[in-house]
Protein backbone atom coordinates (compact mmCIF):
# COMPACT_ATOMS: atom_id res chain seq x y z
CA UNK A 1 0.00 0.00 0.00
CA UNK A 2 1.20 3.43 -0.52
CA UNK A 3 2.21 5.62 2.26
CA UNK A 4 0.35 8.79 1.63
CA UNK A 5 -2.63 6.97 3.24
CA UNK A 6 -3.25 7.48 7.08
CA UNK A 7 -3.00 4.74 9.55
CA UNK A 8 -7.23 5.18 9.89
CA UNK A 9 -7.32 4.92 6.19
CA UNK A 10 -5.67 1.86 5.95
CA UNK A 11 -6.90 0.16 9.06
CA UNK A 12 -10.60 0.88 7.64
CA UNK A 13 -9.64 -0.66 4.34
CA UNK A 14 -8.51 -3.79 6.41
CA UNK A 15 -11.27 -4.01 7.96
CA UNK A 16 -13.22 -4.50 5.21
CA UNK A 17 -10.82 -6.61 3.31
CA UNK A 18 -11.27 -8.92 6.61
CA UNK A 19 -15.41 -8.42 6.73
CA UNK A 20 -15.22 -9.27 3.26
CA UNK A 21 -13.15 -12.52 3.38
CA UNK A 22 -13.75 -13.98 6.37
CA UNK A 23 -16.80 -15.82 6.29
CA UNK A 24 -14.98 -17.88 3.40
CA UNK A 25 -11.93 -18.18 5.10
CA UNK A 26 -14.23 -20.41 8.14
CA UNK A 27 -16.38 -21.95 5.52
CA UNK A 28 -13.07 -23.52 4.14
CA UNK A 29 -11.10 -23.74 7.44
CA UNK A 30 -13.89 -25.87 9.07
CA UNK A 31 -14.26 -28.36 6.36
CA UNK A 32 -10.99 -29.84 7.70
CA UNK A 33 -12.13 -29.99 11.42
CA UNK A 34 -13.22 -33.14 13.43
CA UNK A 35 -16.33 -31.79 14.97
CA UNK A 36 -20.06 -31.38 14.04
CA UNK A 37 -20.49 -27.53 14.26
CA UNK A 38 -18.72 -24.57 12.87
CA UNK A 39 -17.36 -23.61 16.03
CA UNK A 40 -14.26 -24.58 17.96
CA UNK A 41 -11.70 -26.07 15.61
CA UNK A 42 -11.60 -29.83 17.36
CA UNK A 43 -8.58 -31.18 14.83
CA UNK A 44 -7.59 -31.87 11.10
CA UNK A 45 -9.21 -34.74 9.44
CA UNK A 46 -10.43 -35.51 5.78
CA UNK A 47 -13.59 -36.83 6.30
CA UNK A 48 -15.75 -35.07 5.26
CA UNK A 49 -14.24 -34.66 1.88
CA UNK A 50 -14.40 -38.66 1.79
CA UNK A 51 -17.89 -38.34 3.08
CA UNK A 52 -18.31 -36.38 0.01
CA UNK A 53 -16.93 -38.38 -2.30
CA UNK A 54 -19.18 -41.47 -1.03
CA UNK A 55 -22.29 -39.44 -1.78
CA UNK A 56 -23.69 -40.85 -4.83
CA UNK A 57 -26.44 -38.33 -4.79
CA UNK A 58 -24.70 -35.51 -4.22
CA UNK A 59 -22.04 -36.49 -7.11
CA UNK A 60 -25.04 -36.56 -9.19
CA UNK A 61 -25.79 -33.42 -8.53
CA UNK A 62 -22.40 -32.03 -9.43
CA UNK A 63 -22.60 -33.74 -12.44
CA UNK A 64 -26.11 -32.11 -13.31
CA UNK A 65 -25.04 -28.81 -12.40
CA UNK A 66 -22.00 -28.60 -14.48
CA UNK A 67 -23.74 -30.35 -17.46
CA UNK A 68 -26.37 -27.71 -17.65
CA UNK A 69 -23.68 -24.96 -17.07
CA UNK A 70 -22.04 -26.60 -19.84
CA UNK A 71 -24.81 -26.91 -22.55
CA UNK A 72 -26.85 -24.09 -21.30
CA UNK A 73 -23.39 -22.09 -21.95
CA UNK A 74 -22.92 -23.58 -25.09
CA UNK A 75 -26.40 -23.09 -26.49
CA UNK A 76 -26.65 -19.09 -25.47
CA UNK A 77 -23.16 -18.60 -26.62
CA UNK A 78 -24.46 -19.97 -30.28
CA UNK A 79 -27.96 -17.75 -30.11
CA UNK A 80 -26.03 -14.90 -28.23
CA UNK A 81 -23.28 -14.47 -31.24
CA UNK A 82 -26.16 -14.84 -33.74
CA UNK A 83 -28.07 -11.65 -32.12
CA UNK A 84 -25.02 -9.68 -31.35
CA UNK A 85 -24.48 -10.43 -34.87
CA UNK A 86 -28.24 -9.49 -36.36
CA UNK A 87 -27.71 -6.16 -33.83
CA UNK A 88 -24.69 -5.09 -35.36
CA UNK A 89 -26.25 -5.26 -39.09
CA UNK A 90 -28.95 -3.68 -37.86
CA UNK A 91 -28.83 -0.08 -39.40
CA UNK A 92 -32.04 1.18 -38.27
CA UNK A 93 -31.18 3.06 -34.67
CA UNK A 94 -35.03 2.84 -33.66
CA UNK A 95 -35.06 -0.45 -34.32
CA UNK A 96 -31.45 -1.33 -32.86
CA UNK A 97 -32.44 0.56 -29.86
CA UNK A 98 -35.62 -1.45 -29.33
CA UNK A 99 -33.73 -4.78 -29.60
CA UNK A 100 -30.80 -3.73 -27.53
CA UNK A 101 -33.38 -2.76 -24.68
CA UNK A 102 -35.19 -6.04 -25.07
CA UNK A 103 -32.15 -7.68 -24.93
CA UNK A 104 -31.46 -5.93 -21.44
CA UNK A 105 -34.37 -6.62 -19.54
CA UNK A 106 -33.64 -9.97 -18.16
CA UNK A 107 -30.19 -8.87 -17.37
CA UNK A 108 -32.03 -6.02 -14.67
CA UNK A 109 -35.09 -7.86 -13.58
CA UNK A 110 -35.13 -9.09 -9.94
CA UNK A 111 -34.45 -13.13 -10.14
CA UNK A 112 -37.96 -13.90 -8.32
CA UNK A 113 -39.91 -11.94 -11.43
CA UNK A 114 -37.95 -14.21 -14.08
CA UNK A 115 -38.28 -17.45 -12.23
CA UNK A 116 -41.84 -16.78 -11.54
CA UNK A 117 -42.56 -15.79 -14.87
CA UNK A 118 -40.84 -18.67 -16.26
CA UNK A 119 -42.63 -20.97 -14.46
CA UNK A 120 -45.81 -19.61 -15.45
CA UNK A 121 -44.98 -19.82 -19.37
CA UNK A 122 -43.49 -23.45 -18.88
CA UNK A 123 -46.81 -24.63 -17.18
CA UNK A 124 -48.74 -23.35 -20.04
CA UNK A 125 -46.66 -24.96 -22.65
CA UNK A 126 -47.25 -27.99 -20.56
CA UNK A 127 -43.62 -28.78 -20.41
CA UNK A 128 -42.71 -31.25 -17.35
CA UNK A 129 -40.61 -29.41 -15.00
CA UNK A 130 -37.14 -30.81 -14.80
CA UNK A 131 -33.87 -30.59 -16.67
CA UNK A 132 -35.35 -29.50 -19.99
CA UNK A 133 -36.90 -26.31 -18.06
CA UNK A 134 -33.75 -26.04 -16.14
CA UNK A 135 -31.81 -26.01 -19.47
CA UNK A 136 -34.37 -24.16 -21.33
CA UNK A 137 -34.21 -21.25 -18.43
CA UNK A 138 -29.75 -21.26 -18.22
CA UNK A 139 -29.79 -20.51 -21.75
CA UNK A 140 -32.62 -18.12 -21.94
CA UNK A 141 -30.90 -15.76 -18.68
CA UNK A 142 -27.05 -16.13 -20.25
CA UNK A 143 -28.20 -14.93 -23.88
CA UNK A 144 -27.98 -10.96 -22.40
CA UNK A 145 -24.74 -10.86 -21.59
CA UNK A 146 -23.25 -12.89 -24.50
CA UNK A 147 -24.95 -10.23 -26.82
CA UNK A 148 -23.29 -7.51 -24.79
CA UNK A 149 -19.66 -8.81 -24.61
CA UNK A 150 -20.10 -9.62 -28.47
CA UNK A 151 -21.54 -6.78 -29.46
CA UNK A 152 -18.36 -4.04 -28.77
CA UNK A 153 -15.71 -6.89 -30.59
CA UNK A 154 -17.97 -6.38 -33.80
CA UNK A 155 -17.71 -2.73 -33.59
CA UNK A 156 -14.01 -2.72 -32.82
CA UNK A 157 -13.73 -4.96 -36.33
CA UNK A 158 -12.48 -3.44 -39.35
CA UNK A 159 -15.63 -3.41 -41.58
CA UNK A 160 -13.78 -3.14 -44.37
CA UNK A 161 -12.47 -6.11 -44.03
CA UNK A 162 -16.04 -7.76 -45.13
CA UNK A 163 -16.07 -5.59 -47.91
CA UNK A 164 -12.45 -6.95 -49.18
CA UNK A 165 -13.61 -10.96 -48.24
CA UNK A 166 -16.69 -9.91 -50.05
CA UNK A 167 -14.59 -8.52 -53.60
CA UNK A 168 -12.20 -11.18 -53.52
CA UNK A 169 -15.24 -13.35 -54.02
CA UNK A 170 -15.79 -14.76 -50.81
CA UNK A 171 -19.63 -15.70 -50.23
CA UNK A 172 -21.53 -14.96 -46.75
CA UNK A 173 -20.66 -17.81 -45.14
CA UNK A 174 -17.06 -17.89 -46.24
CA UNK A 175 -16.79 -14.52 -44.85
CA UNK A 176 -18.62 -15.10 -41.80
CA UNK A 177 -16.79 -18.03 -40.57
CA UNK A 178 -13.63 -17.43 -42.08
CA UNK A 179 -13.53 -13.41 -41.23
CA UNK A 180 -16.28 -12.19 -38.70
CA UNK A 181 -15.88 -14.84 -36.61
CA UNK A 182 -12.33 -15.25 -36.03
CA UNK A 183 -12.12 -11.58 -35.35
CA UNK A 184 -14.67 -11.64 -32.15
CA UNK A 185 -13.38 -14.38 -31.17
CA UNK A 186 -12.35 -13.17 -27.63
CA UNK A 187 -15.87 -12.07 -27.58
CA UNK A 188 -17.75 -14.76 -27.93
CA UNK A 189 -14.68 -16.57 -25.28
CA UNK A 190 -15.65 -14.20 -22.55
CA UNK A 191 -19.79 -14.30 -23.05
CA UNK A 192 -19.21 -18.04 -23.07
CA UNK A 193 -16.99 -18.06 -19.81
CA UNK A 194 -19.56 -15.42 -18.65
CA UNK A 195 -22.26 -17.72 -19.31
CA UNK A 196 -20.50 -20.47 -17.23
CA UNK A 197 -20.15 -18.31 -14.47
CA UNK A 198 -24.17 -17.32 -14.53
CA UNK A 199 -25.85 -21.04 -14.62
CA UNK A 200 -23.62 -22.10 -11.66
CA UNK A 201 -24.22 -19.60 -9.61
CA UNK A 202 -28.11 -19.07 -10.49
CA UNK A 203 -30.37 -20.05 -7.52
CA UNK A 204 -33.05 -18.43 -7.61
CA UNK A 205 -34.57 -19.26 -11.24
CA UNK A 206 -33.53 -22.52 -10.88
CA UNK A 207 -35.63 -22.95 -7.72
CA UNK A 208 -38.53 -21.97 -9.42
CA UNK A 209 -38.34 -24.01 -12.44
CA UNK A 210 -37.36 -27.26 -11.28
CA UNK A 211 -39.28 -29.99 -10.62
CA UNK A 212 -38.96 -32.41 -7.86
CA UNK A 213 -36.44 -35.14 -9.43
CA UNK A 214 -33.94 -32.56 -10.31
CA UNK A 215 -31.69 -30.90 -8.48
CA UNK A 216 -28.38 -28.46 -9.13
CA UNK A 217 -25.86 -27.96 -6.24
CA UNK A 218 -27.51 -24.39 -5.56
CA UNK A 219 -30.80 -25.71 -4.81
CA UNK A 220 -29.41 -28.66 -2.71
CA UNK A 221 -27.14 -26.14 -0.29
CA UNK A 222 -30.11 -24.13 0.20
CA UNK A 223 -32.52 -27.87 1.13
CA UNK A 224 -29.33 -28.85 3.05
CA UNK A 225 -29.05 -25.45 4.95
CA UNK A 226 -32.21 -25.15 6.28
CA UNK A 227 -31.65 -28.32 8.44
CA UNK A 228 -28.78 -26.93 9.98
CA UNK A 229 -24.83 -26.93 9.37
CA UNK A 230 -23.70 -30.51 7.77
CA UNK A 231 -19.56 -29.85 7.65
CA UNK A 232 -19.82 -32.27 4.48
CA UNK A 233 -21.44 -29.34 2.96
CA UNK A 234 -18.01 -27.56 3.70
CA UNK A 235 -16.01 -30.02 2.39
CA UNK A 236 -17.95 -29.22 -1.18
CA UNK A 237 -18.07 -25.65 -0.79
CA UNK A 238 -14.16 -25.46 0.06
CA UNK A 239 -13.72 -27.47 -3.81
CA UNK A 240 -16.32 -25.09 -5.00
CA UNK A 241 -14.26 -22.08 -3.94
CA UNK A 242 -11.31 -23.66 -5.36
CA UNK A 243 -13.03 -24.04 -9.03
CA UNK A 244 -14.23 -20.78 -8.47
CA UNK A 245 -10.92 -19.77 -8.13
CA UNK A 246 -9.70 -21.48 -11.32
CA UNK A 247 -12.45 -19.81 -13.55
CA UNK A 248 -11.47 -16.30 -12.35
CA UNK A 249 -7.90 -17.36 -13.08
CA UNK A 250 -8.83 -18.28 -16.56
CA UNK A 251 -10.92 -15.74 -17.43
CA UNK A 252 -7.81 -12.93 -16.41
CA UNK A 253 -5.01 -14.64 -18.69
CA UNK A 254 -7.64 -14.97 -21.21
CA UNK A 255 -8.17 -11.21 -20.97
CA UNK A 256 -4.32 -10.53 -20.74
CA UNK A 257 -3.86 -12.69 -23.65
CA UNK A 258 -6.31 -11.15 -25.75
CA UNK A 259 -5.17 -7.23 -24.32
CA UNK A 260 -1.30 -8.86 -25.15
CA UNK A 261 -2.31 -10.09 -28.93
CA UNK A 262 -4.27 -6.56 -29.36
CA UNK A 263 -0.99 -4.90 -28.62
CA UNK A 264 0.92 -7.17 -30.58
CA UNK A 265 -1.25 -6.43 -33.93
CA UNK A 266 -1.19 -3.33 -33.26
CA UNK A 267 2.92 -3.23 -33.13
CA UNK A 268 2.67 -5.14 -36.49
CA UNK A 269 0.82 -2.70 -38.37
CA UNK A 270 2.32 0.07 -37.26
CA UNK A 271 5.62 -2.03 -38.77
CA UNK A 272 4.11 -2.46 -41.79
CA UNK A 273 2.87 1.24 -41.79
CA UNK A 274 6.35 2.62 -40.94
CA UNK B 1 -26.85 -9.23 -46.56
CA UNK B 2 -30.10 -9.06 -45.96
CA UNK B 3 -30.94 -12.80 -46.38
CA UNK B 4 -28.32 -12.72 -42.82
CA UNK B 5 -29.45 -10.38 -40.95
CA UNK B 6 -32.68 -12.63 -41.16
CA UNK B 7 -31.02 -15.95 -40.80
CA UNK B 8 -29.89 -14.10 -37.13
CA UNK B 9 -32.80 -13.10 -35.82
CA UNK B 10 -34.48 -16.45 -36.08
CA UNK B 11 -33.00 -17.69 -33.01
CA UNK B 12 -32.29 -14.79 -31.31
CA UNK B 13 -35.63 -13.09 -32.02
CA UNK B 14 -37.68 -16.56 -30.80
CA UNK B 15 -36.22 -16.20 -27.63
CA UNK B 16 -37.23 -12.32 -27.78
CA UNK B 17 -40.37 -13.46 -28.22
CA UNK B 18 -40.08 -16.55 -25.69
CA UNK B 19 -38.51 -15.89 -22.72
CA UNK B 20 -38.73 -11.90 -22.82
CA UNK B 21 -42.11 -10.61 -24.00
CA UNK B 22 -44.15 -13.99 -23.24
CA UNK B 23 -42.88 -14.05 -19.69
CA UNK B 24 -43.49 -10.21 -19.32
CA UNK B 25 -47.26 -10.73 -20.41
CA UNK B 26 -47.98 -13.95 -18.69
CA UNK B 27 -47.06 -11.85 -15.08
CA UNK B 28 -49.33 -9.44 -16.22
CA UNK B 29 -52.24 -11.75 -17.52
CA UNK B 30 -51.75 -14.04 -14.44
CA UNK B 31 -52.30 -10.95 -12.21
CA UNK B 32 -55.93 -11.53 -12.98
CA UNK B 33 -56.75 -14.49 -12.23
CA UNK B 34 -57.80 -15.72 -8.71
CA UNK B 35 -57.09 -19.18 -7.57
CA UNK B 36 -59.57 -20.87 -8.99
CA UNK B 37 -59.09 -19.69 -12.54
CA UNK B 38 -61.39 -16.96 -12.80
CA UNK B 39 -60.76 -13.51 -14.34
CA UNK B 40 -60.73 -10.87 -11.69
CA UNK B 41 -59.28 -7.70 -9.89
CA UNK B 42 -59.87 -8.95 -6.82
CA UNK B 43 -56.35 -9.43 -6.50
CA UNK B 44 -55.33 -5.91 -6.87
CA UNK B 45 -58.07 -5.00 -4.52
CA UNK B 46 -57.05 -7.64 -2.05
CA UNK B 47 -53.44 -6.07 -2.17
CA UNK B 48 -54.92 -2.12 -1.84
CA UNK B 49 -57.05 -3.04 0.80
CA UNK B 50 -56.16 -5.24 3.28
CA UNK B 51 -53.45 -3.76 5.49
CA UNK B 52 -51.17 -6.36 5.78
CA UNK B 53 -49.51 -6.35 1.81
CA UNK B 54 -49.47 -2.65 2.17
CA UNK B 55 -47.81 -3.13 5.50
CA UNK B 56 -45.36 -5.74 3.50
CA UNK B 57 -44.51 -3.55 0.59
CA UNK B 58 -43.71 -0.68 3.18
CA UNK B 59 -41.65 -2.90 5.08
CA UNK B 60 -39.53 -4.26 2.00
CA UNK B 61 -39.34 -0.79 0.92
CA UNK B 62 -37.71 0.24 4.43
CA UNK B 63 -35.39 -2.72 4.66
CA UNK B 64 -34.57 -2.30 1.06
CA UNK B 65 -33.42 1.27 2.00
CA UNK B 66 -31.54 0.51 5.00
CA UNK B 67 -29.26 -2.18 3.43
CA UNK B 68 -28.46 0.54 0.41
CA UNK B 69 -27.73 2.99 2.85
CA UNK B 70 -25.68 0.90 5.10
CA UNK B 71 -24.02 -0.27 1.95
CA UNK B 72 -23.42 3.29 0.16
CA UNK B 73 -22.18 4.35 3.90
CA UNK B 74 -19.25 1.37 3.83
CA UNK B 75 -18.96 1.60 0.10
CA UNK B 76 -18.04 5.21 -0.44
CA UNK B 77 -15.46 5.44 1.68
CA UNK B 78 -13.89 2.24 0.27
CA UNK B 79 -13.81 3.11 -3.47
CA UNK B 80 -12.06 6.52 -2.63
CA UNK B 81 -9.80 4.98 -0.55
CA UNK B 82 -8.92 1.88 -3.23
CA UNK B 83 -8.11 4.74 -5.96
CA UNK B 84 -5.20 5.61 -3.75
CA UNK B 85 -3.29 2.58 -3.63
CA UNK B 86 -0.72 1.28 -5.89
CA UNK B 87 -1.63 -1.61 -7.95
CA UNK B 88 -5.81 -0.43 -7.51
CA UNK B 89 -6.53 -2.92 -10.56
CA UNK B 90 -5.59 -5.79 -8.36
CA UNK B 91 -7.16 -4.77 -5.00
CA UNK B 92 -10.36 -4.18 -7.33
CA UNK B 93 -10.20 -7.79 -8.47
CA UNK B 94 -10.16 -8.56 -4.69
CA UNK B 95 -13.14 -6.86 -3.65
CA UNK B 96 -14.87 -8.48 -7.05
CA UNK B 97 -14.11 -11.83 -6.58
CA UNK B 98 -16.38 -12.79 -3.75
CA UNK B 99 -18.95 -11.88 -5.91
CA UNK B 100 -18.22 -15.17 -7.87
CA UNK B 101 -18.51 -17.79 -5.05
CA UNK B 102 -21.82 -18.53 -4.88
CA UNK B 103 -24.97 -16.87 -2.93
CA UNK B 104 -25.72 -20.08 -1.56
CA UNK B 105 -22.40 -20.96 -0.07
CA UNK B 106 -21.83 -17.47 1.17
CA UNK B 107 -25.06 -17.47 3.25
CA UNK B 108 -24.47 -21.01 4.57
CA UNK B 109 -21.18 -19.88 5.80
CA UNK B 110 -23.29 -17.26 7.77
CA UNK B 111 -25.20 -20.13 9.54
CA UNK B 112 -22.38 -21.06 10.31
CA UNK B 113 -20.73 -18.48 11.78
CA UNK B 114 -24.07 -17.18 13.51
CA UNK B 115 -25.73 -19.96 14.70
CA UNK B 116 -26.00 -20.74 18.41
CA UNK B 117 -22.36 -22.59 19.49
CA UNK B 118 -21.17 -21.06 16.18
CA UNK B 119 -17.98 -18.92 15.95
CA UNK B 120 -18.95 -15.14 16.63
CA UNK B 121 -21.38 -16.95 19.85
CA UNK B 122 -18.62 -18.78 21.27
CA UNK B 123 -16.48 -15.64 20.88
CA UNK B 124 -18.76 -13.59 22.72
CA UNK B 125 -18.81 -15.88 25.47
CA UNK B 126 -15.36 -15.85 25.85
CA UNK B 127 -15.05 -12.07 25.93
CA UNK B 128 -17.38 -12.11 28.75
CA UNK B 129 -20.68 -10.91 26.72
CA UNK B 130 -22.42 -14.32 27.25
CA UNK B 131 -24.43 -16.16 24.31
CA UNK B 132 -26.66 -14.31 22.27
CA UNK B 133 -29.49 -15.30 19.79
CA UNK B 134 -27.87 -14.07 16.38
CA UNK B 135 -29.08 -16.07 13.85
CA UNK B 136 -33.21 -14.99 12.75
CA UNK B 137 -32.80 -11.81 13.76
CA UNK B 138 -33.32 -8.36 11.68
CA UNK B 139 -29.81 -7.03 12.63
CA UNK B 140 -28.43 -10.51 11.14
CA UNK B 141 -30.40 -10.31 7.87
CA UNK B 142 -29.23 -7.00 7.28
CA UNK B 143 -25.55 -7.62 8.14
CA UNK B 144 -25.91 -10.43 5.49
CA UNK B 145 -27.49 -8.42 2.85
CA UNK B 146 -25.16 -5.47 3.18
CA UNK B 147 -22.09 -7.94 2.92
CA UNK B 148 -23.39 -9.43 0.02
CA UNK B 149 -24.30 -6.33 -1.60
CA UNK B 150 -20.86 -4.37 -0.77
CA UNK B 151 -19.05 -5.11 -4.38
CA UNK B 152 -21.81 -4.14 -6.32
CA UNK B 153 -21.87 -0.82 -4.76
CA UNK B 154 -18.29 -0.61 -4.23
CA UNK B 155 -17.60 -1.18 -8.56
CA UNK B 156 -19.66 1.46 -9.83
CA UNK B 157 -18.25 4.32 -7.01
CA UNK B 158 -14.96 3.50 -7.88
CA UNK B 159 -15.34 3.51 -11.68
CA UNK B 160 -16.92 6.97 -10.97
CA UNK B 161 -13.88 8.27 -9.19
CA UNK B 162 -11.36 6.66 -11.10
CA UNK B 163 -12.52 8.79 -14.06
CA UNK B 164 -12.61 12.29 -11.92
CA UNK B 165 -9.77 14.34 -13.34
CA UNK B 166 -7.54 15.09 -10.00
CA UNK B 167 -6.71 18.66 -11.58
CA UNK B 168 -10.42 19.84 -10.58
CA UNK B 169 -9.51 18.35 -6.58
CA UNK B 170 -5.98 19.91 -6.80
CA UNK B 171 -8.19 23.48 -7.89
CA UNK B 172 -10.40 23.14 -5.36
CA UNK B 173 -7.82 22.88 -2.62
CA UNK B 174 -6.00 25.68 -4.35
CA UNK B 175 -9.02 28.14 -4.05
CA UNK B 176 -8.67 27.31 -0.52
CA UNK B 177 -11.87 24.47 -0.24
CA UNK B 178 -11.46 22.86 3.37
CA UNK B 179 -11.32 18.96 2.55
CA UNK B 180 -15.10 18.78 3.43
CA UNK B 181 -15.76 21.61 1.07
CA UNK B 182 -13.61 19.83 -1.60
CA UNK B 183 -15.81 16.58 -0.96
CA UNK B 184 -19.16 17.87 -0.98
CA UNK B 185 -19.22 20.67 -3.63
CA UNK B 186 -16.43 18.54 -6.11
CA UNK B 187 -15.66 15.52 -5.69
CA UNK B 188 -18.99 13.88 -4.72
CA UNK B 189 -21.63 15.49 -7.50
CA UNK B 190 -18.90 14.63 -10.04
CA UNK B 191 -18.91 11.26 -8.73
CA UNK B 192 -22.72 10.66 -8.17
CA UNK B 193 -24.00 9.08 -11.43
CA UNK B 194 -21.52 6.03 -9.79
CA UNK B 195 -23.44 6.37 -7.03
CA UNK B 196 -26.64 6.36 -9.22
CA UNK B 197 -26.02 3.10 -10.63
CA UNK B 198 -24.79 1.50 -7.27
CA UNK B 199 -27.97 2.15 -5.59
CA UNK B 200 -29.81 0.79 -8.44
CA UNK B 201 -28.20 -2.23 -9.26
CA UNK B 202 -28.59 -2.42 -4.98
CA UNK B 203 -31.92 -1.20 -4.16
CA UNK B 204 -33.76 -3.68 -6.70
CA UNK B 205 -32.50 -6.65 -5.87
CA UNK B 206 -32.79 -5.99 -2.40
CA UNK B 207 -36.72 -5.87 -2.74
CA UNK B 208 -36.39 -9.18 -4.07
CA UNK B 209 -34.75 -11.15 -1.61
CA UNK B 210 -36.09 -14.47 -0.61
CA UNK B 211 -33.84 -16.86 -0.01
CA UNK B 212 -31.80 -14.91 2.95
CA UNK B 213 -34.68 -13.81 4.23
CA UNK B 214 -35.92 -17.08 5.44
CA UNK B 215 -32.26 -18.75 6.19
CA UNK B 216 -30.62 -15.93 7.78
CA UNK B 217 -33.47 -13.71 8.72
CA UNK B 218 -36.07 -16.68 9.57
CA UNK B 219 -38.62 -14.90 7.54
CA UNK B 220 -39.11 -12.29 10.07
CA UNK B 221 -38.98 -9.81 7.20
CA UNK B 222 -41.11 -11.01 4.39
CA UNK B 223 -39.62 -9.13 1.18
CA UNK B 224 -41.60 -8.68 -1.77
CA UNK B 225 -39.08 -11.07 -3.20
CA UNK B 226 -40.43 -13.84 0.19
CA UNK B 227 -43.94 -13.25 -0.67
CA UNK B 228 -43.75 -13.83 -4.53
CA UNK B 229 -42.01 -17.38 -4.04
CA UNK B 230 -44.33 -18.16 -0.77
CA UNK B 231 -47.47 -17.66 -3.45
CA UNK B 232 -46.14 -19.34 -5.81
CA UNK B 233 -44.12 -22.65 -4.35
CA UNK B 234 -45.94 -22.75 -1.15
CA UNK B 235 -49.42 -21.52 -1.21
CA UNK B 236 -49.95 -21.82 -5.12
CA UNK B 237 -51.91 -18.63 -5.38
CA UNK B 238 -50.25 -17.89 -8.37
CA UNK B 239 -52.45 -15.14 -9.34
CA UNK B 240 -51.71 -13.34 -6.07
CA UNK B 241 -48.22 -13.59 -6.83
CA UNK B 242 -48.11 -12.07 -10.30
CA UNK B 243 -49.83 -9.23 -8.45
CA UNK B 244 -47.09 -8.97 -6.18
CA UNK B 245 -44.76 -9.39 -9.14
CA UNK B 246 -46.41 -6.59 -11.27
CA UNK B 247 -46.34 -4.02 -8.02
CA UNK B 248 -42.40 -5.19 -7.80
CA UNK B 249 -41.87 -4.74 -11.78
CA UNK B 250 -43.40 -1.17 -10.86
CA UNK B 251 -41.50 -0.32 -8.41
CA UNK B 252 -37.99 -1.53 -10.27
CA UNK B 253 -39.06 1.01 -13.03
CA UNK B 254 -39.99 3.78 -10.83
CA UNK B 255 -36.25 3.11 -8.76
CA UNK B 256 -34.38 3.09 -12.39
CA UNK B 257 -36.55 5.97 -13.56
CA UNK B 258 -35.25 7.85 -10.10
CA UNK B 259 -31.63 6.72 -10.46
CA UNK B 260 -31.38 7.65 -14.19
CA UNK B 261 -30.40 6.31 -17.11
CA UNK B 262 -27.66 3.59 -16.02
CA UNK B 263 -24.61 3.21 -17.73
CA UNK B 264 -23.65 -0.55 -18.87
CA UNK B 265 -19.76 -0.84 -17.99
CA UNK B 266 -18.38 -4.10 -16.53
CA UNK B 267 -20.62 -6.72 -14.77
CA UNK B 268 -23.72 -5.98 -13.83
CA UNK B 269 -24.43 -9.60 -11.94
CA UNK B 270 -26.38 -8.95 -9.18
CA UNK B 271 -26.69 -10.43 -5.65
CA UNK B 272 -30.16 -12.35 -6.04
Amino acid sequence: MQSKLSGWSKAYLIIVFIILYAPILFLVMYSFSKGNTMSNFHGFTFAHYQTLFHDPRLIQIVLDTLIVALLSSLFATIIGTAGALGVYETRHRAVRQTVLSLNNILMVSPDVIIGASFLIFFTMLGLRLGFISVLLSHIAFSIPIVVLLVLPKLNEMNASMIDAAADLGANPWQTLTRVILPAIMPGIFSGFFMAVTYSLDDFAVTFFVTGNGFSTLSVEIYSRARQGVDLEINALSALWFLVSLLLIAGYYFLEQYNQGRKTKNRQQVEAVIK
Amino acid sequence: MKQGKLFYYIPYGLWIALFVIAPVVLIVYQSFFNIAGHFTLSNYATYFHSGVYLKMTFNSVWYAFLITAITLLISYPTAYLLNQLKHKQLWLLLIILPTWINLLLKTYAFIGLLSRSGSVDSFLTFIGIGPKQLLFTDASFLFVATYIEIPFMILPIYNAIAELSPSYVNASRDLGASGWQTFSRVIFPLTLDGVKSGVQSVFIPSLSLFMITRLIGGNRVITLGTAIEQHFLVTQNWGMGSTIGVILIVAMVITMLLTGERKKKGRTRHAK
